[in-house]
């Protein structure tokens, strides 16, 4: 068995973004891997933007990190600009700049999901190539292939905080 | 960073760092686009499915969109350059607005800067990885134009992308007609939709209908085609069981 210490750390994820009845659940596991080592077992994948926004990140570690570093950084300035919270919808088209602009360069697979006092509670999936689709919920990372069917049928409109909750645990225990 | 020595040969000098930038691949596609002229103005058909490689990832993605008041675009191949062709045609048209001459950007010329836009970035080798459908009615006069990713462009009283150019073009050259009425359009376009549906793989049964007419653009609602599924060796399977595939 070879362990391929000095493989791209990418980090064979599973991460879901539910919207319910009164804002976003946002879920995501903890393992990084480099090849067949788990590099580190206590990730975040979870990423603050702003106060009310947060990105899910899949694909390779580095390249989601930087990215949200300048959506942050975008974010910050537009929020002092604007004078009141950045919308989801903006952070989302931030991030679909730079997913867009560099697709040959990036690998990279995002869930942007918050709250804003226009809309509410909007998640919006970003995967490879920089595609922005606005969801009522949705799966990304390798670990994905196995909740599609899942969420199929668990799925449905105006759910509770605690339902989305449960799916999203429900979920984590997928291989 | 290797440094490379520039070979000298027939066509110039070649060096590696300049394929840096193009787009080698889609990643989230969009399948067949068919539109016909009918009566009075124009009717494009597409479903919603995003594939992502072989996976039917996304199930609600709108591929046909009103460009101004006269003209509606669909697009196959992938959806995030369709999405920053969408964002190019906004400018377009706000620029368009701004002149504030009472004129308004027709479907004639939304496809001809659409074709321009598409063969400079094939003459770059950075294609926009789309096939694009461009119809519209204005002043009476209906237009009805496809572009490819490399910038081939064309008009035709009836037009398919994709798949619907195997499938839908035979059965448009024998079934359209000039003065189709709406409902003969609606079901020509269902019919092409239906064929695309058995046979595409990356189809799905969620589709739309776009009308273009001198009144306007109108989209409508997804909705689902009727299938048929009740073949007699399925209805009772054990009789035809021996030498049968």
């Amino acid at each position: 068995m070879d362990l391929n210490l000095d493989a791209p750390h990418s980090m064979g994820t599973t991460i879901i973004g539910v919207t319910y009845n009164g804002g976003v659940v946002l879920g995501a596991d903890s393992r990084t891997s480099t090849g067949m080592y788990v590099a580190n077992r206590a990730s975040d994948k979870i990423t603050q933007l702003t106060d009310n926004v947060y990105v899910c990140r899949s694909g390779s570690a580095a390249d989601s990190q930087v990215v949200s570093d300048y959506v942050r950084y975008f974010l910050h300035q537009h929020t002092i600009q604007l004078g009141q919270p950045a919308t989801v919808k903006v952070s989302a088209n931030l991030i679909r700049m730079l997913a867009y602009n560099n697709k040959n360069m990036l690998q990279t697979g995002l869930i942007v999901g918050g709250w804003d006092k226009y809309e509410g509670g909007k998640i919006y999936g970003i995967p490879l190539g920089g595609t922005v689709v606005e969801q009522p919920f949705a799966i990304g990372g390798s670990g994905s292939s196995y909740l599609y069917g899942f969420f199929d049928q668990a799925w449905k409109e105006n759910m509770t905080k605690e339902e989305a909750e449960v799916s999203i645990l429900i979920s984590m225990l997928m291989p | 960073m290797t440094f490379t020595i520039p070979i000298e040969n027939g066509n110039g000098v070649k060096n590696a760092e300049a394929d840096s930038q193009r787009t080698l691949y889609p990643y989230v596609t969009g399948t067949s686009v068919v539109a016909i002229k009918y009566k009075d103005g124009i009717l494009m058909a597409s479903d919603m499915g995003g594939s992502y490689g072989s996976t039917l990832r996304y199930k609600n993605i709108e591929r046909m969109k009103a460009i101004g008041k006269h003209s509606l675009l669909g697009a196959s191949g992938e959806i995030s350059d369709f999405q920053e062709i969408l964002r190019y045609l906004d400018e377009l048209m706000l620029n368009d607005n701004m002149w504030d001459d009472g004129n308004s950007l027709g479907p004639k010329e939304v496809h001809n800067y659409l074709t321009r836009v598409m063969y400079n970035r094939r003459n770059k080798f950075n294609p926009l990885w789309n096939t694009l459908v461009l119809g519209g009615v204005k002043n009476g006069e209906k237009y009805l134009g496809m572009v490819s990713m490399i910038g081939v462009s064309f008009e035709d009283n009836h037009v398919a992308t994709g798949f619907g150019n195997h499938l839908a073009r035979p059965i448009l050259r024998d079934e359209w007609r000039e003065d189709l009425s709406f409902e003969e359009g609606v079901k020509l376009l269902e019919k092409c939709m239906r064929v695309l549906l058995y046979r595409d793989r990356s189809a799905i049964n969620k589709l739309q209908i776009a009308k273009m007419t001198e009144e306007g653009v109108t989209v409508s609602e997804p909705y689902s085609l009727k299938t048929f599924w009740d073949f007699k060796a399925f209805t009772n399977p054990t009789v035809g069981a021996e030498g049968s595939w």
